[in-house]
C-alpha cells in the first residue's frame, strides 16, 4: 500500500512538472515590471537638445494634462519606423511631447529632425543613457504616457503600432 | 605531539577568525555589482558580460552610486525598484523564493535520514 | 534536390526498420533459441546505414551549398570556409538531430555486437527500448524538423551561420555532448531490460560499467569543450556562468558520476540495486529534459539560438511517455527483483560511496531547482526572478568541504568492514599542512573570506592525500587520478576566481594608460577583408610591473551573412596565467571599450578536466582487457 502511494505521487509529480513546462512554452520572454504602471515618475533634468540649457521634467509635466515621453535616437531603426506616428500625435494639442534623445551626438539628432520633422515640444539629451535607466527604461524606443500628477498611465516598449496609436488617442481625448 | 598539533590548529583558526571578524571590508567595485545584475535586454548575460547600451548605462549608474557612497544592498534595491526582482541574480529570501532556497537543504536532510536507515537500522 | 530526396526517404526507411526490429525482438522473446542470429545484426546495420546516408547527403548539400535545401539555406552561405560548412551541418537544429540519430543508431549497433555474452532476452529488450527511443526521434525529425525540406524557387544565396558558432571548439562540442547524451539512453534501455529480466547483478554491472564509463568520458569532454568555447568567444574571461543551458548539461553529468561510483558497489557487493536503476533512469531523463529545455528555447540563455514551441511540445510528450514507461516497468517488476539486501556496516567503502551519492544528489538538486524554479514561479505566480551564480555558490561551496574530505579518506577504506584501529597521524598532519598553506595564501593576498580559505584548505588536503597515495603500492590508478584531478580542478577554479584581476577603460588609438598592473598602449587598428567577414585588428602593447612587454591583438569581426558583430579576444596563455584582452566598438566613433584581464591557472582548469577524462579512459581500457 505504501508502495502504491509512492508510485502515485511520482506519477502525479511528473505530470505536474511536464504541465508546468508545457505552460512555460507559451510564455513570452519580454518582461514588463507591473509595478511601474500607475506609479509616479520622479523629476529628471538634463540639457535641452537645442538650447543646451538645463531643463526639468516637472516644469512641463505638471503643466500639461497629458505628456508623452519618448526615448529615441536617429541611429535606432525602430525609432525611425514610429516617427510617423509621433508626427501624427503631435498634431493633437492636448498632449505634450517630451523627447529623450538617447546616446547620440546632438549634431546627428538635429540633422535627423531637420530632415524628417520634429514631433517633440521639448527634447532632453541623455548622452550616457543614465536618464533612461532612472526612468526604468530598457532602451530605444520606449514610450510613456504620463498625466499631470506625474503618474504613468501607459508604457510601450518597442516601436509604437497603429493600434497603440489609436489607444493613445482614446486616452487623451477622454 | 598531539597536543602541539591541536594547539597549532586552534591558534591558526583564532587568528583567521579574528581577521575576518575585524578585517577590512572588501572594496565595492562596479565589476562585483555588475556581475550580479542581469542585462535585461540580452539573452542571459550579466551586465558585466554585456556591451549593450543598456548594460553600459547601468555600469555608469553603478559607478555613480558607489561614488555617492551607497552600499551594495542599496544599489541592488535601486535597480529592483526600477526593474523588479528579475534584474538581480541573487534572489532575496522571501515567501516566493523560500522553496528555492530550502528545497535542496530539505532533500539533503531527507537523504541523510535514508542513509542512516540503510546503514544503522535494517 | 535529388540528394535531399534520397536523404529524406532514407530516414523513412530507417523508421520502418525500427518498427520491424521491435516486432522481431518481441517475437524472439518467447522462443528457446539462445543465439541471436544475423537477422538482427543486418537490421541494425541497415538502420545505421540509412542514417549515415542521410547525414552524408546533408553534409554534401552543405558542402556544395545546395540552397534548394531549406536547412542549408537557413544556416549556410557560399562564402563560408569549407570547415564551417561541414560543421555547420550540426550547428543547427535539424542537422544536430540527424547527428543525434547517427549516434543513437551507431550505439545500439555497437551494443548488439558487444553484448554477445549477455542473456538473450536482456539483449532483445534493450534493443526494443532503444528502438522506442529511436522511433521517437525519427518521428521528431520527420514531423517537426525535417532537414531535407525543399525550397522552390531555389534561393541564390543562404542566410549564413551565426558567426559565434563558427568556431573550431564548437564544431566538435555537439558531437561529444551527443555521444554522452545518447550513451545515457543505452544505460536507460539496458537498466529497464535488466529490471524486467531480473538481471540486475554483478555480471550486468561489469557489462554496463563500460557504457557508463564511455558515456561519462564523452560528457566530461563535451562540457569542457563548450566551456572553452564560452571562455574565449562569449565570456569576457569567464568560463562558467551557471547559465541554464550549461546547468542542463551538468545535471546528467552529476547523476552519471554518482552512478559511476555506485555501479562499483553493485559489482563488488551486489547491493543498492533499486538505487542504481533510479540513477540510470534519471541520467537519461535529465539528458532528455536538457534537450527539451535547450531546443524549445524556453530558457533565457546565452546559448539559445533558435526556438520553436511546436518542437517543444513534441519532446515534452515524448519525454513524458518515456518517464511513464519507466515508472510502469518499475511498478511491475521492482518487487520481484529486490530481495532483502545485506546490511551495510557503517565504517566501510559502501557507506562512503553512499555518502558520495548523497552529496551528488544534493548538488544535483541545487542545480535542478535553480534552473527550473524561475520557470515554475513564472507560470504559477507570474513573477519573474533570476537565479544566478551567487545562489549556486552559496548553496554548493559549503558542502564541498565535507565532500572533499570524504573524497580523500573514502578510497582508502575497505569494503564490507573497515577496522579503525589507530588514528592516522599522517592524514592529520596533511590536513594541518593544508590549513596552514591556505591560510598563508589567503592572508598574504588579502582574501577576506573565511569560508573560501576553508574550502581551499580542504582542496589542498585532498590534493596532498591523493598525491601521497600515488606513491603507495596498492592503489587503483584511475580512481586516484580522478580524485587528484578533482582537487586540482577545485583549487584552480578557486584561485582563478580569487586572483583574477581586470582593467577596463574606453580608449582611442594612441592612448596610453597606467593601471595597477602596468601600462597599456593602444597602438593602431588594421582592417582586413576576409571571405565572409571584415575584421578590425587592434594592436595593443602591455608593459607589466617587471617591464616585460607583450603585444596583444584582439579582433572585432563584422560578418556580412548574417550581419553580426563579434569580438574575438586575444589570449596569451602561459603555465600560470592567461592574459586576456578584448575590445569593442563604442557608439562614440573614436573610442573603444578595452578590457584587459589576468586570469591565473586558466590552463590548469582545462588540464584538470582532461586528467579527469583520462582517469575514465584508463579505467575503461582496464575493463576491456
Amino acid at each position: 500500500m505504501k508502495k502504491n502511494i509512492t508510485y502515485i505521487l511520482i506519477f502525479f509529480l511528473s505530470f505536474f512538472i511536464i504541465f508546468i513546462l508545457y505552460k512555460s512554452l507559451n510564455k513570452e520572454n519580454v518582461y514588463i515590471p507591473e509595478k511601474v504602471l500607475n506609479e509616479k515618475i520622479s523629476n529628471f533634468s538634463s540639457k535641452d537638445l537645442f538650447t543646451e540649457n538645463i531643463i526639468n521634467s516637472e516644469d512641463f509635466i505638471l503643466k500639461n494634462k497629458y505628456s508623452l515621453i519618448n526615448i529615441w535616437a536617429s541611429w535606432c531603426l525602430p525609432c525611425r519606423a514610429e516617427h510617423e506616428i509621433l508626427m501624427e500625435i503631435s498634431k493633437d494639442d492636448s498632449i505634450f511631447l517630451i523627447g529623450i534623445n538617447y546616446k547620440e551626438r546632438s549634431v546627428n539628432a538635429k540633422s535627423f529632425l531637420h530632415k524628417v520633422g520634429d514631433p517633440f515640444d521639448i527634447i532632453f539629451t541623455d548622452k550616457d543613457g543614465t536618464l533612461s535607466i532612472n526612468l526604468g527604461a530598457f532602451g530605444v524606443p520606449e514610450t510613456y504616457i504620463v498625466n499631470s500628477d506625474q503618474e504613468i498611465i501607459k508604457r510601450y516598449i518597442g516601436t509604437l503600432s497603429k493600434k497603440q496609436f489609436q489607444e493613445i488617442k482614446k486616452i487623451i481625448n477622454k | 605531539m598531539k597536543i602541539i598539533k591541536f594547539l597549532l590548529i586552534v591558534v591558526f583558526f583564532s587568528i583567521t577568525l579574528q581577521n575576518y571578524l575585524f578585517g577590512k571590508e572588501n572594496k565595492l567595485t562596479v565589476e562585483k555589482i555588475s556581475k550580479n545584475l542581469r542585462c535585461l535586454i540580452c539573452q542571459g548575460q550579466s551586465v558585466y558580460d554585456s556591451q549593450s547600451d543598456f548594460a553600459n548605462s547601468v555600469k555608469i549608474i553603478i559607478k555613480k552610486k558607489i561614488e555617492q557612497g551607497k552600499s551594495e544592498n542599496e544599489i541592488y534595491e535601486f535597480f529592483t525598484n526600477k526593474y523588479g526582482e528579475w534584474i538581480v541574480y541573487d534572489p532575496k529570501l522571501n515567501i516566493q523564493t523560500v522553496i528555492l532556497w530550502i528545497f535542496p537543504l530539505i532533500l539533503f536532510i531527507f537523504g541523510g535520514l535514508l542513509i542512516i536507515r540503510k546503514v544503522f537500522i535494517n | 534536390m535529388l540528394f535531399s530526396n534520397v536523404g529524406h526517404y532514407s530516414l523513412i526507411f530507417g523508421l520502418i526498420i525500427s518498427v520491424i526490429l521491435i516486432l522481431h525482438s518481441i517475437k524472439r522473446l518467447n522462443d528457446n533459441n539462445i543465439i541471436l542470429g544475423k537477422k538482427i545484426f543486418y537490421l541494425l546495420f541497415s538502420q545505421f546505414f540509412t542514417v549515415v546516408l542521410s547525414l552524408i547527403f546533408l553534409i554534401y548539400s552543405f558542402v556544395i551549398s545546395d540552397f534548394s535545401n531549406q536547412t542549408v539555406y537557413n544556416n549556410s552561405h557560399s562564402t563560408k570556409p569549407l570547415f564551417y560548412k561541414i560543421s555547420g551541418t550540426w550547428g543547427n537544429h535539424e542537422g544536430s538531430l540527424l547527428l543525434w540519430m547517427f549516434v543513437l543508431t551507431l550505439f545500439i549497433f555497437i551494443f548488439f555486437i558487444k553484448s554477445k555474452n549477455q542473456p538473450k532476452n536482456y539483449r532483445l529488450l534493450t534493443i526494443t527500448f532503444q528502438q522506442i527511443i529511436i522511433i521517437g526521434f525519427f518521428l521528431f525529425l520527420l514531423l517537426t524538423s525535417n532537414p531535407f525540406n525543399y525550397l522552390y524557387p531555389v534561393p541564390k544565396e543562404g542566410l549564413g551561420l551565426n558567426p559565434i558558432l563558427q568556431d573550431p571548439a564548437l564544431a566538435i562540442h555537439p558531437p561529444f555532448l551527443y555521444l554522452g547524451y545518447v550513451g545515457s539512453s543505452i544505460i536507460f534501455s539496458s537498466s529497464l531490460a535488466a529490471l524486467i529480466q531480473n538481471n540486475v547483478n554483478k555480471e550486468w554491472a561489469v557489462h554496463i560499467k563500460k557504457w557508463i564509463l564511455s558515456t561519462w568520458i564523452f560528457l566530461t569532454l563535451g562540457i569542457m569543450l563548450g566551456s572553452i568555447w564560452a571562455y574565449y568567444e562569449l565570456g569576457w574571461g569567464g568560463f562558467w556562468f551557471w547559465d541554464p543551458v550549461e546547468n542542463v548539461s551538468l545535471m546528467p553529468w552529476i547523476c552519471l558520476t554518482a552512478l559511476l561510483h555506485t555501479i562499483v558497489v553493485l559489482e563488488k557487493k551486489s547491493i543498492l540495486k533499486t538505487w542504481i536503476l533510479i540513477l540510470s533512469i534519471s541520467t537519461f531523463t535529465l539528458s532528455m529534459s536538457g534537450t527539451f529545455l535547450v531546443r524549445s528555447g524556453i530558457l533565457n540563455s546565452v546559448h539559445t539560438f533558435a526556438n520553436d514551441p511546436g518542437r517543444g511540445v513534441f519532446i515534452l510528450v515524448f519525454l513524458l511517455a518515456l518517464v511513464l514507461l519507466a515508472i510502469v516497468i518499475f511498478f511491475l517488476y521492482q518487487d520481484k527483483n529486490i530481495k532483502v539486501e545485506k546490511k551495510i556496516f557503517w565504517m566501510s567503502k559502501e557507506t562512503v560511496i553512499l555518502i558520495n551519492n548523497w552529496f551528488m544528489m544534493y548538488f544535483l538538486s541545487v542545480i535542478l531547482v535553480g534552473t527550473l524554479y524561475p520557470l515554475f514561479l513564472e507560470v504559477l505566480t507570474n513573477n519573474k526572478i533570476s537565479v544566478g551564480p551567487p545562489f549556486y555558490h552559496k548553496l554548493i561551496l559549503p558542502f564541498l568541504v565535507p565532500f572533499m574530505f570524504l573524497m580523500a579518506i573514502g578510497p582508502n577504506l575497505k569494503w564490507t568492514k573497515h577496522n579503525f584501529n589507530k588514528i592516522n597521524y599522517q592524514q592529520i598532519l596533511l590536513l594541518i599542512v593544508a590549513l596552514i598553506i591556505s591560510f598563508l595564501i589567503a592572508n598574504l593576498n588579502g582574501v577576506n573570506l573565511l569560508f573560501v580559505t576553508v574550502v581551499i584548505a580542504f582542496g589542498f588536503y585532498l590534493f596532498f592525500v591523493t598525491l601521497k597515495d600515488f606513491f603507495e603500492k596498492k592503489y587503483n590508478i584511475s580512481q586516484k587520478l580522478a580524485h587528484f584531478a578533482f582537487s586540482f580542478f577545485i583549487l584552480s577554479v578557486l584561485f582563478n576566481g580569487i586572483f583574477s584581476t581586470e582593467f577596463s577603460a574606453n580608449m582611442k588609438i594612441g592612448d596610453k594608460i597606467h593601471f595597477d598592473e602596468g601600462i597599456i598602449k593602444f597602438k593602431k587598428i588594421e582592417t582586413y577583408n576576409n571571405k565572409n567577414y571584415k575584421s578590425l585588428v587592434g594592436s595593443f602593447e602591455i608593459q607589466d610591473k617587471k617591464n616585460n612587454l607583450i603585444n596583444l591583438n584582439p579582433e572585432i569581426r563584422i560578418y556580412n551573412q548574417p550581419s553580426i558583430l563579434t569580438s574575438e579576444a586575444d589570449i596569451k596563455t602561459s603555465f600560470f596565467y592567461d592574459k586576456f584582452l578584448v575590445f569593442n566598438i563604442l557608439k562614440d566613433d573614436n573610442f573603444f571599450n578595452v578590457r584587459y584581464q589576468i586570469k591565473p591557472f586558466m590552463l590548469w582548469i582545462w588540464i584538470s578536466i582532461l586528467l579527469l577524462a583520462t582517469s575514465g579512459l584508463v579505467s575503461f581500457i582496464k575493463k576491456i582487457k
